[in-house]
């Protein structure tokens, strides 16, 4: 049976990007679909009248929006490679760490991106306590998912990588790898991955894009 | 096998009244603790010391924070009966979709309806109605948002209806004119034990809200 799969996504996006992760690992075929954001085609504005925003996954021409919604879809339609655990208690869990990473983690590191210079210290502060959590469930395992790669690493690694792209583009620490140790070690180790790195945004862009965002940010908070 | 099950929660949240709701739809007997969240219990900041929060579902011990997580647990190890997320992937991702909007939408914009005035509180009413207005759309003509039985994304959705009398009062607006398909839903929905006897009254909800209000200085 021809199977048609789309992904309607944004090179720069974390939860656009870790669609794509998932979708490589179980080696699925697909067709992305570039958006521009400030000119959003009729076909996501159809397939996401809700939220109107990326990323969309339309199999078959049915679409499926939000990104944690879209990997379980992924993970029940496709057995192979599973990103989730089979037991209900271990899957609490991955669910719990994935908005964890989603609400706790990136929610203060936009914060950040829209603050007055005297209010960064803090907010750093806070995004170092968030991460010691983050630290603490990853300490004894190779990935979040165990021995393998698994729902929460795909989730966390785009996340974790735009904090790391970040540090350098603003030359401040968010995560150190005195303070984060694991963490770092398992950026390190999915770095070295080929299926892995090969999703993340050329570097040259992705720093010049950063530092756009950046710029505008400043001009905005004037 | 023992099977311990107890229940950390809030008599008014919403996000406890669905793991509640998942657990009577179960038959699953449980030991409810109301919480005091001005001075929480140690088993709570023990169970839950990431966010501190309820409800928190504790089975055999080990915790289930985050009222969503908690209620696909529910689902997926009492998987015996009454099933809340359908079996087709396509369906399910529909109905988590749909959690995730009310998650969005209902709680925070619903809590605008009492705690805002003047203009943020007109926004707010308007988006509170157009946010059910297409929660109406979903529903259709079905009787429940599961199809012929309660489903996810009712379970997620009900508890908010014992809110709806504060809303109103506080914010000076009806639903029911605006959003009959969904009374008519809510209305259904209380005819269930499993829901009935899970919701608060909602005039008890409306003196609790009166009290947060008097709390926040809101007048």
């Amino acid at each position: 049976m021809a199977e048609e799969l789309k992904l309607l996504g944004a090179w720069a996006s974390p939860f656009s990007l870790r669609i794509e992760l998932a979708l490589k690992l179980k080696g699925i075929k697909y067709q992305y679909i570039e958006e521009d954001l400030s000119n959003k085609s009729p076909l996501l504005l159809k397939s996401n009248p809700v939220h109107k925003k990326i990323p969309v996954l339309i199999h078959n021409g049915k679409p499926i929006a939000e990104s944690l919604v879209i990997l379980e879809y992924i993970d029940e339609t496709w057995k192979n490679n599973p990103l989730l655990p089979e037991n209900p208690y271990d899957r609490a869990i991955a669910r719990f760490w994935a908005k964890f990473v989603d609400e706790k983690i990136l929610q203060i590191a936009v914060k950040f991106r829209l603050a007055k210079e005297k209010e960064k210290e803090q907010i750093i502060q806070e995004l170092g306590e968030q991460l010691q959590f983050l630290e603490k469930e990853l300490e004894g395992k190779e990935f979040f998912g165990g021995e393998s790669i698994g729902y929460v690493d795909v989730v966390a690694y785009f996340i974790v990588n735009w904090l790391q792209v970040q540090q350098e583009v603003r030359q401040i620490v968010f995560i150190s790898e005195e303070k984060f140790p694991v963490l770092c070690k398992w950026m390190g180790k999915l770095h070295e991955i080929d299926v892995v790195n090969g999703c993340l945004p050329p570097k040259d862009k992705h720093y010049a894009y950063m530092r756009a965002q950046i710029e505008a940010a400043k001009s905005a908070i004037k | 096998m023992a099977n311990e099950v107890i229940l950390l929660d809030f008599w008014p949240s919403p996000f406890g009244m669905r793991v509640r709701i998942a657990l009577a739809e179960k038959g699953v007997k449980y030991e409810y603790r109301d919480e005091d969240l001005r001075n929480k219990s140690p088993l709570l900041l023990q169970m839950n010391p990431i966010h501190k929060k309820i409800p928190v579902l504790i089975h055999n011990g080990r915790p289930v924070c985050e009222s969503l997580v908690a209620v696909q647990y529910v689902d997926e190890a009492w998987n015996d009966k009454s099933p809340l997320l359908p079996s087709d992937p396509y369906q399910r991702a529909q109905a988590r979709f749909w959690a995730d909007f009310v998650d969005k939408k209902i709680y925070d914009i619903g809590k605008k309806t009492w705690a805002t005035k003047g203009e943020e509180l007109e926004a707010a009413k308007k988006e509170f109605i157009d946010a059910l207005k297409l929660l109406e759309v979903e529903l259709g003509n079905k009787p429940y948002f599961g199809g012929e039985t309660i489903g996810y994304v009712d379970v997620v959705l009900i508890p908010f209806y014992c809110w709806f009398y504060a809303y109103e009062t506080c914010g000076n607006f009806s639903i029911e004119p605006e959003c009959p398909v969904l009374i008519a839903w809510a209305k259904r929905c209380m005819q269930k034990e499993s829901i009935s006897e899970s919701l608060p009254d909602q005039q008890k909800v409306y003196e609790f809200v009166l009290m947060m209000r008097k709390n926040l200085g809101i007048e």
